[in-house]
């Protein structure tokens, strides 16, 4: 609701421009009889909302002043003139302040958003797949209109997220270590298009975007970034331990490559349970060289575990080169017996296609490996300058061509799902919303000192300290 | 530099690769085979440690560790610095100009693969070459506990001495940092003291980094030196600018005292001298000891001190359950059971996982350490 009054009054300021109403309802007409159709029961109620939200008002305090007035009078001819007279200077005064303008455009963004929202668009990837040991994914991806915005509008908040935390680091609000993830938002977002609750994701430390698309909030991240109790974890984490257990996201792990062998594991259970879902195991091209990531694919083959392998590779480990760390930085072929698949990682759509078809596929037959190409512009966390080991050149040219923002906003604007006041507004909610949480967030407490001696142990099931000093342990048995 | 009052063992040979030249200033350097060293008492160890007048530059830790590996590369053309981003000087700067001295066939950056960093460390040191190994940050080293324990630890004996992995130093910086969190801050040392056949070596000063390290460098045993990363940037001393080793097994009196006796290493021992000056306001005078090398530990040392004072505190960032204060504790009692006055205390972590925000209250702080001494 707040998004439509807000679109109103932005095309009420005049940033709309000049396009003429019935002209494009015409075309929109011709070309989408059947979209228009189908949701008409939306475009109702989409419409009563608007009209109680936004009109209504108007519409009360005009009857109040003109009709009430009349009537209040007594009705006699006198009273009635004079409420035809206070109608007309209403509406004139309307006319002037725009309300009535308004309702027009309302009205065509009412109809376009609603017509064109779950309409399947069909677009193709540009850069294509690579694949080892099985068939490449076709290149042409089923979207709509309602994905594409949703997949702007979320990267949008990681960025601003990530952004944020970069400048929360530098004023010491949050400690320790922050490794931010801006860059490589399109592999986490495509993911979650082709994912659901019953799918499993477990990460290495870059994980604050990951942890906001499997259902976490901007909030519960800042607040475990700076080490407060409204965090995920409970604020015993920090950046590099964000978990959501309703969303199935098991972490959050800072040591590198260990999470692999544990991803096998979780595949497993899913298997056994019969749960239809699978996991991704993701990891980076550092971690790629640890000998558990082989030890972890080797039993999920040989007992043909629904895991898909994910690495982000971002080229860089830490400061490391793929090409000075890795004999073969092909990662996607690593898996040797594993078929693999390498994607283009600043894509959404090209992420979303790989992931849907190696989740069936890991349905089916067992593990995957897929390698997303994707860039991180900061350095490998808050402490890496990150123009070390790569030029600014190298940064700002990833960044001007491959940004997965704004491959998003191109495509939007080229199919004509939004406009750019459209875009700008859903940036400003997004930015608006980041502001919030972060507020928010010092707002929260610390943990409670007691916080250092739980979760230990499971409840009553271990040892506790007592003293002053904590020295003296008494170990309570079940 | 120790000046022994007689020598015993072996004196080095200048052409052995693993034993290396007599240190510049003219002592006679000897392999610590962690055998008694029966006339030595604390007090002759104070005596002998003065100085003579030398050459020294006014550096921090990781400089003083980065000329110990200077001297190293440069004395001995057979050994080798390697560990993840070595070769741009490393995250804590320890190896800067290493590579660009001595050439990217000495000094290289591998794989993040800590396993099979020691486990080739230990090959290239089974064939004579000093390895000096390097993981980022002891946090890391879990991996590569299979490899110390199992093949480093136990090589010459398995072999009856036909082979040994004597070359082999694995540098890793250890403890809290004050914002580290779960995976920066460990203290891993009381893994390692559990296992015969290897060292585990703690400086507490930059001097005492580069003494130490060469000597473990040099040490035909395999090392695990763990360098406190507090201390990298925070602690500057006047270091002499040459080489020099400093024993091994030998633990040293930093103050001497009457009352109790202080055990502890690291950068822990900051702490404990600052408690130490508090107490010493109050009349009770404390005997600190830095034990330096954690095993084989200076049994004799520590003995003599408590048979002099009667009490003994130990203290250290692990947590407090088997700690390696727990093994001095034990020790101790045993050894000095009648002539102890109070139990053996331990000012130590917690036992928790190293927590993030929780850091200053697991941490043993001076206050806690006050508080054990009764105040």
């Amino acid at each position: 609701m707040q998004g439509i009054m807000e679109s109103i009054q932005t095309l009420c300021s005049g940033d709309h421009g000049n396009e003429g109403f019935m002209q494009d309802d015409e075309d929109e007409e011709e070309e989408n009889g059947v979209g228009r159709l189908t949701s008409w029961a939306e475009l109702l109620g989409f419409g009563l909302a608007v009209f109680s939200e936004a009109i209504a008002p108007q519409l009360q305090c005009f009857c109040d002043r003109t009709l009430g007035f009349a009537v209040g009078q007594g009705g006699s001819r006198e009273a009635w003139i004079k409420a035809v007279a206070m109608a007309m200077s209403l509406v004139r005064k309307a006319v002037k302040k725009g309300w009535v303008g308004a309702l027009a455009p309302a009205a065509r963004v009412m109809s376009q958003a609603l017509s064109t929202a779950s309409e399947p668009i069909t677009l193709d990837i540009p850069v294509p797949f690579k694949a080892h040991k099985v068939e490449t994914p076709s290149v042409t991806v089923e979207t709509s209109a309602q994905e594409l915005t949703n997949f702007f509008k979320t990267m949008f908040i990681m960025r601003r997220m990530e952004i944020a935390a970069d400048s929360l680091y530098k004023s010491k609000f949050i400690r320790g270590f922050c490794h931010l993830y801006d860059g490589q938002e399109a592999v986490c977002v495509g993911m979650e298009a082709a994912l659901n609750d019953k799918d499993c994701i477990i990460t290495a430390y870059r994980d604050h975007c990951t942890h906001l698309g499997r259902g976490g909030s901007v909030l519960e991240v800042f607040a475990e970034l700076m080490g407060r109790k409204d965090g995920c974890s409970l604020g015993k984490g920090g950046s590099m331990h964000m978990y959501n257990k309703k969303g199935g996201f098991y972490g959050g792990n800072g040591i590198v490559g260990a999470q692999t062998p544990l991803g096998a594991g979780l595949a497993f259970a899913q298997k056994y349970l019969k749960v239809e879902g699978v996991t991704l195991a993701m990891y980076g091209d550092g971690a790629a060289n640890q000998g558990q990531l082989f030890e972890a694919m080797n039993i999920s083959a040989l007992w043909n575990l629904p895991v898909i392998y994910v690495c982000e590779n971002n080229h860089y480990g830490m400061g490391t080169a793929e090409w000075r760390s890795a004999k073969s930085p092909e990662y996607y072929k690593r898996g040797d017996y594993i078929p693999g698949l390498k994607v283009d990682g600043m894509d959404c759509l090209a992420v979303k296609q790989a992931v849907k078809y190696a989740k069936e596929y890991a349905l089916q037959n067992g593990p995957m490996v897929l390698e997303m190409d994707t860039y991180r512009y900061h350095g490998h966390s808050m402490s890496d300058p990150g123009s070390t080991y790569r030029t600014r050149d190298e940064i700002s040219g990833v960044r001007q061509e491959r940004d997965p923002i704004e491959r998003i906003r191109k495509l939007l604007l080229s199919n004509n799902i939004a406009t750019v006041a459209e875009l700008k507004t859903m940036e400003k909610e997004a930015k608006k919303e980041v502001e919030d949480a972060l507020s928010k967030a010092k707002e929260s407490p610390s943990p409670d000192s007691d916080e250092l001696f739980t979760h230990v142990y499971r409840k009553g099931y271990g040892a506790k300290a007592y003293g002053a000093d904590r020295k003296e342990v008494v170990v309570k048995l079940p | 530099m120790v000046r022994r009052r007689f020598s015993f063992g072996l004196v080095s040979r200048l052409s052995s690769p693993i034993y290396g030249r007599s240190p510049c200033s003219g002592g006679i350097w000897t392999p610590c085979l962690g055998q008694k060293r029966s006339f030595m008492t604390a007090k002759d160890l104070v005596e002998s440690e003065e100085p003579e007048k030398k050459v020294t530059n006014r550096i921090n830790m990781f400089s003083a560790i980065n000329q110990a590996l200077h001297t190293v590369l440069d004395s001995d053309p057979k050994s080798y610095v390697f560990g993840e981003d070595v070769g741009f000087g490393g995250v804590f700067r320890c190896t800067t100009a290493l590579r660009d001295k001595f050439g990217r066939h000495r000094v290289f950056n591998t794989p993040l693969c800590e396993q099979a960093i020691v486990g080739f460390g230990i090959g290239l040191a089974s064939m004579g070459n000093r390895a000096i190994a390097e993981i980022q940050f002891a946090d890391y080293i879990f991996p590569a506990l299979d490899q110390i324990v199992n093949e480093a630890a136990k090589y010459r004996y398995r072999s009856g001495n036909l082979f040994n992995c004597g070359g082999l130093t694995v540098r890793a910086p250890y403890g809290a940092v004050g914002h580290g969190g779960h995976y920066h801050s460990q203290s891993p040392e009381a893994f390692f003291c559990h296992v015969p056949g290897i060292k585990v070596v703690i400086p507490r000063s930059p001097s005492q980094a580069k003494g130490l390290l060469l000597a473990s460098i040099r040490d035909p045993n395999p090392v695990v030196f763990f360098e406190p990363k507090w201390l990298y940037r925070l602690a500057v001393e006047e270091v002499p600018v040459d080489d020099y080793t400093l024993p091994l097994s030998s633990a040293e009196v930093m103050r001497k005292g009457s009352d109790i006796t202080l055990v502890g290493w690291g950068a822990q021992l900051a702490i404990m001298e600052e408690a130490c000056d508090e107490v010493s306001k109050l009349g009770i005078s404390c005997e600190l000891i830095d034990l330096r090398t954690l095993i084989p530990w200076d049994k004799e040392l520590v003995e003599d001190s408590v048979n002099k004072t009667g009490r003994l505190l130990v203290s250290h960032e692990a947590p407090v359950t088997g700690g390696f204060g727990a093994e001095i504790a034990a020790s101790i009692t045993n050894s000095c059971f009648l002539r102890l006055q109070a139990p053996v205390s331990r000012v130590c972590g917690l036992d928790t996982p190293f927590p993030l925000v929780f850091e200053p209250f697991y941490m043993p702080t001076k206050n806690k350490e006050l508080q054990t001494l009764g105040l």
